[in-house]
């Protein structure tokens, strides 16, 4: 931009020229403040998140209208949202959802859980760390879906082959997020404990917990993310019910609409899980929202 | 200067003999002998990596890692005040006051304290709220609340602007008058030790080389002879010389 080349622009910056600058002959006419280009974003466009899928769904509207898109390969959102109705009225869709959410949630549940107490058990001795870190570590380097097979001859391909996939899936982030924030906790907080002579129990519950819960929250929000994906996954693969289940069975009879409701749900589910998480992690880290505002 | 204290006193509440701290093979502290009364305030000056902070942690038992050998005697109630205010960000800044106070008053105490350190009604406020002078303050709450015998400060100020600085030393000296607690302040700032203290130590090569007793009469006029001729001795000390300013 111009405004660069703009003497007066560029003499401050430089320091020197304050009274060189009153010399110039005003050859430039004044600028009108508000044309000179600013270097920030500027303001946010209000529910500008909500744009870009409204975007695709108009266009997704207007290629079903002009018969560009074969219903074939994508029905229209209005066929969509119809076979979404039947679905309910049915009651089948429900019945997957809970499925789904409830697998989801215990996988999250125990997940989480097992992932905290490794993570506090290895950040906090140093013994346990020789025992846990290296198993995790070499855990997170196989992919979990590599495990399926395993835990199908373990677990069979009940409920529990599931849960587990999902839990150990979900363990990861959890441990890694939460162990860092452990031991990142700044050495000048351990010693200021140290003048007030705390007791162990006392530094663990005022310091060190606090200290770490912006890593449990991050990893949280990423163990979410991967619950919903495994589910995915251990859906397709074997199951009887849910809704990994019903897309897969709409497949095999080629019902494009209903493989659509299942991934519109499954979307749905993971913004709305992760929102929920993001609330909960503003609200009990609120002693840094001033900093972040 | 401790004749305020009612008498009794007399007992050093620290005594150093023969501390000896070194770091792989250097040695910071050699030999080192100090004995702090009770209510006194004793300011340690010193250039940069002369030891006054080395000393200041073993004093404050922070120096656990650090080897070395010496007689140590030092208060149970001490509490030290770092250049940092060092709050926890995720506390509130009364439970930062009264943070591992094991009292059933602690909350009570801990509005008082920041009542006089001039933050009643501030008890709720995150620390990140606060100005670098509030949060110092609260540090300085944070200490007194525990009624120490003993308070360690390591270059307190030394964060802080100017004037944010000759406020905190009035408030700081007022709280020392009330609470009577015995002071190591560590400084390098000559006019701020001779202030506020009642003795100004000079570390150097690992022992102390100067122990000036100030004699000036508080509050203390920065502009006064007597404070100017201290401060040349000081710098002396320090190894800074000071052209004398001749009256013509």
């Amino acid at each position: 931009m111009n405004a660069f080349s703009h003497p007066a622009a560029v003499a401050p910056t430089i320091g020197y020229a304050s009274d060189e600058r009153a010399l110039i002959p005003p050859a430039v006419k004044p600028r009108k403040t508000g044309t000179r280009r600013r270097l920030a974003l500027g303001r946010a466009i209000p529910f500008g998140a909500l744009v870009g899928p409204a975007l695709l769904l108009v266009v997704w509207s207007i290629g079903s209208v002009a018969g560009l898109i074969d219903p074939r390969t994508l029905p229209a959102p209005w066929s969509v949202v119809g076979t979404a109705v039947d679905l309910i009225a049915e009651g089948k869709l429900q019945g997957h959802l809970m499925t789904s959410a409830w697998r989801a949630a215990q996988g999250l549940v125990f997940g989480v859980l097992i992932g905290t107490v490794l993570a506090l058990i290895s950040g906090l001795s140093r013994l346990g760390e020789a025992i846990i870190d290296g198993p995790v570590q070499i855990k997170r380097a196989i992919p979990t879906l590599a495990l399926i097979p395993l835990l199908m001859l373990w677990f069979g391909i009940g409920e529990g082959m599931k849960v587990t996939t999902i839990a150990l899936a979900v363990l990861i982030p959890i441990y890694i997020q939460t162990h860092s924030s452990l031991r990142s906790i700044d050495s000048r907080y351990v010693e200021l404990a140290q003048t007030l002579r705390m007791g162990y129990g006392e530094f663990i519950r005022e310091v060190i917990l606090p200290g770490a819960l912006p890593g449990f929250f991050l990893g949280l929000r990423f163990a979410v993310t991967y619950a919903w994906l495994s589910l995915v996954v251990v859906e397709q693969v074997n199951a009887t019910s849910g809704i990994g289940y019903m897309i897969d069975l709409a497949r095999n009879y080629g019902q494009t609409d209903i493989v659509i409701v299942g991934l519109v749900l499954y979307a749905l589910l993971g913004l709305a899980s992760d929102g929920i998480v993001s609330f909960f992690q503003e609200r009990s880290l609120s002693w840094r929202r001033t900093l972040a505002d | 200067m401790a004749s305020h204290l009612g008498g009794l006193s007399g007992a050093p509440v620290v005594r150093v003999e023969s501390l000896i701290r070194s770091f792989g093979p250097r040695t910071i502290l050699d030999g080192l002998s100090l004995d702090i009364d009770k209510g006194e305030f004793v300011a340690l000056l010193g250039r940069s990596g002369s030891g006054k902070s080395t000393l200041l942690r073993a004093l404050a038992d922070l120096d656990d890692k650090v080897s070395g050998s010496g007689r140590l005697e030092t208060p149970d109630k001490k509490s030290v005040v770092f250049q940092d205010a060092r709050l926890l960000p995720w506390k509130r800044v009364l439970e930062n006051v009264i943070l591992g106070l094991d009292l059933p008053d602690a909350a009570k105490r801990g509005r008082a304290a920041l009542e006089e350190v001039g933050l009643g009604g501030r008890e709720n406020a995150w620390p990140v709220e606060l100005s670098g002078g509030e949060q110092q303050r609260v540090a300085l709450a944070r200490s007194l609340v525990r009624d120490p015998e003993l308070l360690l400060a390591d270059e307190p100020f030394g964060a802080l602007d100017a004037l944010t600085r000759l406020r905190m030393h009035d408030l700081l000296r007022q709280l020392c008058a009330r609470h009577q607690p015995a002071v190591l302040l560590v400084t390098h700032d000559v006019d701020e030790a001779v202030t506020l203290a009642d003795r100004v130590l000079v570390l150097d090569k690992g022992g102390i080389v100067a122990d000036i007793a100030i004699d000036i009469p508080t509050p203390r006029d920065h502009g006064d002879r007597r404070f100017g001729e201290i401060r040349s001795e000081l710098l002396r000390h320090l190894g800074v010389e000071t052209k004398p300013v001749l009256p013509v």
